[in-house]
């Protein structure tokens, strides 16, 4: 497998500049993060110090603590954790049903509703916020954390990608001797398809989740009270105040962003592998 | 897997249990697994973009007033230099952070691709992070970063004799700024893109030109660039989409004036100018305007795109 994957791809030696500009890329996604933690566990005088501290101080407690004191910020992290995870799963669940249903069932009118699956892909809705919120208020949905969620279930990628996969991993006589030893589609779906297609709709999910823990637009639209901010709610939150503590943004700005880059740690390898299968073009 | 000598047909395949053996839950069960997004998109994508349309054309005021005015919205908007203002700075950011963007992408996967490459998979994960920190975070350091008194930049071009530059109160700085977080935030998922998309090219191409004699600079040219052009149409398309919707960073880095990024709206975008008008003003039917001028570009975009990626395929 993997001199078959070489094979295709230049060899000869690898030059040292070739080190030296992916070294320098990397140095330039990590240092901001860096810099991010430095301010936030350093005082205002470190932080705006000339020449600036290149090393963590230590106050980062008493800043958590005054970050504590500002907004609910470990209810903000909460709730983004809630809605992020409910939308993660919520895709990979949905989308797997959908692109099964598109990929292995026969019913009049697939091939047209698949079309239009697809269109929708190219329809930008975030221009459309207005009405949406005007949706949401007439709902009773402003300042709720589903008015978040359920617009987010809805992803005509995520269908179109999970029925690629299903496609080309489950073949029709698998799902034809399932349905002669009696299962019905929902216990070919469940019991077949979902368990063979789980580590696509697994890289799924987890798109899904980051995108949602990083939004910031629609949030910042429909949360009004401070215990139903989202973390990138409450880091804006921390900037208004008048307080002029440089830390303090900088400690909520860590605080929001650590917990995906221990998810990044854990599965990055996945969601690289994921953008490499040519999945996320769209 | 299971092989078959006869090709599978091309339309749907045959229904996997005849029809009379399925009862009526099991025709309509498709129907009901399809339903969620169908309903979510109608609700939530598609009736609220249609409704744009509707309220631009009204003086709509989210307390309860609406008089009806005709195409009067538009003709104010076209007449409005805080319109064309925000237009030309929109694309302003736009260009300076896709162009850079798109430059280092296609030598970074150049570079990646290459079959002996230690530490590959560090390298590839490294350049993802950004993607992985939110903008909200991504806007607060930066800004911190290019802080005209306190800021880590201004210091370095301080020890070269530069005077320090106030980013976010000039209209070329504060583009520059938002540009690089842009830049920051996207570079390495592009680069993935085009990394996959080379991983597509037979090494043999790449070896024949080697044995012609091609260095890597006429390899890069000549094999790398041409075999990433439709990709590369996709990702300025996507990034002129996302360009037009840029709205956190100018949001966060000018802390005195949000809504309007500055006190002469030096770096106020498209998508926060109908914020502004929508949710600052309370001018719904304004603001409704402004989302259907931004819905038509990205339609005629989404257009020249099909157009370009037909002619590419023809090409061939």
């Amino acid at each position: 497998m993997t001199t078959a994957t070489a094979r295709r791809r230049p060899h000869g030696r690898v030059r040292w500049w070739t080190y030296l500009l992916l070294s320098a890329a990397t140095v330039a996604c990590l240092f901001p993060l860096y810099w991010m933690f430095v301010v936030a566990t350093s005082d205002t005088a470190t932080a705006t110090r000339m020449p600036p501290a290149v090393v963590p101080g230590d106050n980062f407690f008493h800043l958590v603590g005054l970050v504590l004191d500002t907004v609910p910020f470990v209810r903000a992290l909460l709730n983004s954790l809630f809605v992020a995870t409910a939308i993660g799963a919520g895709q990979a669940v949905l989308c797997a049903l959908a692109g099964f249903a598109f990929a292995k069932l026969s019913f009049p009118g697939r091939n047209t509703l698949f079309l239009v699956v697809v269109l929708t892909m190219t329809v930008p809705t975030q221009l459309s916020i207005i009405p949406q919120y005007m949706i949401m208020s007439t709902l009773g949905w402003v300042d709720t954390l589903q008015a978040l969620v359920v617009p987010g279930l809805a992803s005509a990628f995520g269908i179109f990608w999970m029925r690629q996969h299903i496609t080309a991993t489950i073949s029709d006589e698998l799902v034809q001797a399932a349905t002669i030893d009696g299962a019905n589609s929902w216990q070919v779906f469940w019991r077949i398809a979902f368990p063979i297609v789980r580590p696509a709709a697994f890289v799924l999910g987890l798109f899904g989740f980051v995108t949602a823990w990083n939004d910031f637009l629609w949030p910042f639209i429909v949360l009004k009270t401070p215990e139903r901010y989202t973390a990138q709610i409450a880091i804006k939150a921390l900037q208004n105040s008048y307080d002029v503590d440089l830390g303090l943004a900088m400690s909520g700005s860590f605080l929001a962003t650590a917990p995906l880059v221990v998810l990044f740690v854990l599965v990055g390898r996945r969601m690289v592998a994921g953008i490499l299968d040519g999945a996320f073009k769209g | 897997m299971a092989i078959t000598l006869v090709p599978a047909p091309r339309a749907a395949p045959p229904p996997l249990v005849p029809k009379a053996v399925r009862g009526w839950r099991e025709r309509l069960s498709p129907y009901a697994y399809i339903a969620p997004f169908f309903v979510l998109f109608a609700v939530f994508g598609l009736f609220p973009l249609a409704f744009t349309f509707y309220v631009a054309l009204f003086d709509w005021n989210p307390i309860g007033d609406r008089v009806f005015i005709g195409a009067d919205n538009f003709t104010r908007m076209f007449a409005d230099p805080r319109f064309w203002n925000a237009a030309r700075n929109t694309v302003s950011i736009w260009f300076l952070s896709t162009v850079p963007q798109l430059l280092l992408a296609l030598v970074l996967a150049h570079v990646l691709n290459h079959a002996r490459l230690r530490f590959a998979l560090f390298f590839r994960m490294s350049v993802l992070i950004p993607y992985v920190t939110s903008v909200a975070a991504t806007a607060i350091v930066f800004a911190q970063l290019f802080d005209r008194d306190y800021g880590m930049l201004n210091w370095v071009l301080g020890l070269v004799g530069v005077a320090p530059v106030d980013f976010v109160q000039s209209a070329v700085g504060s583009h520059v700024l938002i540009a690089t977080m842009v830049v920051w935030r996207w570079f390495g998922y592009t680069t993935l893109l085009y990394l996959a998309s080379l991983q597509a090219v037979p090494l043999a191409v790449y070896e024949a030109a080697a044995i012609d004699g091609a260095g890597p600079w006429q390899r890069f040219r000549h094999i790398t660039v041409p075999s990433l052009r439709p990709v590369i149409i996709f990702t300025v398309v996507t990034s002129t989409i996302g360009g037009l919707q840029i709205f956190t960073e100018p949001l966060l880095i000018a802390t005195g004036a949000p809504l309007t990024c500055g006190a002469v709206r030096q770096c106020q975008t498209l998508t926060l100018f109908l914020y502004e008008q929508g949710f600052g003003e309370f001018e719904f039917g304004y603001g409704s305007a402004v989302g259907v001028a931004l819905f038509v570009v990205v339609v005629v975009i989404a257009a020249i795109n099909y157009l370009l990626s037909t002619r590419i395929r023809a090409d061939r």
